[in-house]
């Protein structure tokens, strides 16, 4: 009755739109990063004051080296580990940001929203609902090598301690040298970890470990748990969680944009240091 | 409404075809009353499994356009005037006649499935069993499963890949999900869930959840808990390392 070509089915609506929307739209996220990434410039700026306070990419937090002698580079002091290691190799950019993107890239990669559409967009495994995909008589599913998909609530450890660091990043940009002040770049900033905690906290393994692994949510005097509440708020998250996944990811691209322009002076920052 | 052209499949396992057909439609029909317009006034042995045309017994699932969708629940104004309306049967199951497939192969899963195991422990002083709202919401939420069968008929794993002998499929994951999440049930299914029934098949594509007629949210709030606890117990070395030291939660 049917042909098992790809792309088959006996729908007439388009289908295609949804998966072809998050397709491109993951792929430009992923150009524009592996090419920020690459840069390892621009990425930091406090308008050439030195002190407490300046604005950060979050491509390129936490900063584990610094080769100081790039433009838009932070100040030294800002590094974890000190200067850029001389035994780097000099086919790879000296860019903080390679160090670290694995992480939060790794939480999202693994995250169930994410997976869902890109084996629809990219693996075609279905590309649609009754629309046949790539045949595969050997099809394993996350049983063989994408059993590692298993490993996501260890990828969300790593993407909250880097909410704590954006946390940190965000009070940094509301000084420079040591002034307290508002930029813009500071609320832009501010609101980056906001959007990922609502991104991160509304996780499915979250949302598993917070209460949903539990049989009894009144156990054991039949009163609500304080677990139960905190499920609760979580599965409010955890129901916009594509929403989440979306804003919070073009924020965290808009945020780098906003700190390279700033630093590399295409963009005047309006705040209240006057500079 | 006028005349309507509809398309619909005629056949058995051995052999078929959609056939043309013009039809009557009035005010507020849906695509089962059409089709059982048809029935009468058309082709009088056309068969077509329906039971209850309020969508609460599940039997009317076919594809309408491609959708997997209940017939009964499927009103003729969602398609626009000009358009033909196809109707077929599920296409993961095998065809009996026209658009009635064999779903047999369900009931059989159904049976393999540990059924609810009460705790004796977890009677009240009164002996009965006592739940609280909070612990039923969950678990309600798959008792409205009607066994249409439009997730198992839309799940890829099912249908594109013939895995019937691995993954028991979305409906039986959210069955499981009902009696693993049960605050008063003691089985343990979770190595079955792995091994036997396949929770790692499932590639979280949610097309099972789309078609739900119910709108249970079959992925989120069933298959995922579900592979989430086989993590727990198979793939995360903290949670082992920390029954070993500390030993299992009761």
């Amino acid at each position: 009755m049917d042909s098992n070509s790809l792309f088959n089915t006996q729908r007439s609506d388009r289908w295609w739109f949804e998966p072809l929307w998050t397709g491109v739209g993951f792929l430009c996220f992923v150009i524009y990063t592996t090419w920020a990434m690459l840069q390892g410039d621009y990425y930091w700026w406090s308008a050439g004051v030195e002190g407490f306070g300046g604005y950060l990419s979050p491509f390129y937090s936490p900063l584990i080296f610094i080769n100081p002698i790039v433009n838009g580079a932070a100040p030294i002091d800002h590094s974890w580990f000190g200067s850029w290691p001389e035994w780097w190799p000099n086919l790879i950019p000296a860019s903080p940001a390679i160090l670290i993107l694995a992480g939060p890239l790794s939480f999202r990669m693994t995250c169930y929203y994410y997976r869902k559409f890109y084996y629809r967009s990219y693996f075609m495994s279905p590309p649609g609902c009754s629309v046949k995909g790539i045949r595969n008589k050997k099809y394993k599913g996350e049983t063989a090598l994408l059993i590692f998909q298993n490993l996501h609530r260890f990828t969300l450890y790593i993407a909250i301690g880097i909410i704590f660091i954006l946390s940190y990043d965000a009070i940094l940009s509301f000084f420079q040298g040591g002034e307290f002040g508002v930029g813009l770049g500071s609320i832009i900033l501010t609101i980056n970890p906001i959007l990922l905690i609502g991104y991160t906290f509304g996780c499915h393994v979250f949302r598993h470990l917070s209460g949903g692994h539990k049989d009894c949510f009144t156990c054991p005097n039949g009163k609500p748990t304080f677990r139960y509440q905190v499920w609760k708020g979580v599965s409010w998250l955890n129901g916009r969680h594509m929403m989440w996944a979306w804003i919070s990811m073009i924020w965290v691209a808009f945020t780098d944009i906003y700190v390279r322009m700033v630093a590399s002076g295409y963009w005047i920052d309006m705040n209240t240091w006057n500079n | 409404m006028g005349l309507r052209k509809f398309k619909l499949f005629r056949g058995d396992s051995r052999e078929g075809t959609m056939k043309d057909f013009k039809v009557e439609v009035d005010q507020g029909m849906v695509v089962l009353d059409v089709i059982h317009r048809i029935q009468s006034e058309q082709v009088g042995d056309l068969a077509v499994r329906w039971n209850c045309k309020a969508g609460k017994c599940g039997s009317c699932s076919v594809e309408i356009n491609g959708k997997p969708k209940l017939a009964c629940m499927t009103r003729m104004n969602e398609y626009s005037l000009e358009e033909t309306i196809s109707v077929r049967p599920i296409k993961t199951f095998p065809l009996i006649k026209d658009l009635v497939a064999d779903v047999s192969w369900n009931y059989k899963q159904n049976k393999n499935i540990a059924p609810f195991t009460p705790d004796p422990d977890k009677k009240d002083n009164n002996g009965n069993y006592i739940m609280m709202q909070e612990d039923v919401d969950r678990v309600q939420e798959f008792r409205k499963c009607i066994e249409c069968y439009l997730c198992q008929n839309v799940c890829h794993v099912l249908r594109d890949h013939d895995k019937k002998n691995e993954f028991v499929g979305p409906r039986f994951m959210i069955r499981l999900a009902s009696l693993e999440m049960h605050p008063l049930d003691k089985a343990d299914r979770i190595e079955n869930i792995k091994n036997d029934y396949g929770s790692g098949m499932c590639n979280i594509t949610r097309c099972c959840t789309d078609v739900c007629p119910e709108h249970i949210q079959i992925t989120d709030n069933g298959i995922i808990p579900l592979k989430e606890r086989v993590v727990d117990r198979y793939y995360d070395p903290i949670i082992w390392l920390w029954n070993k030291l500390f030993g299992k939660p009761k």
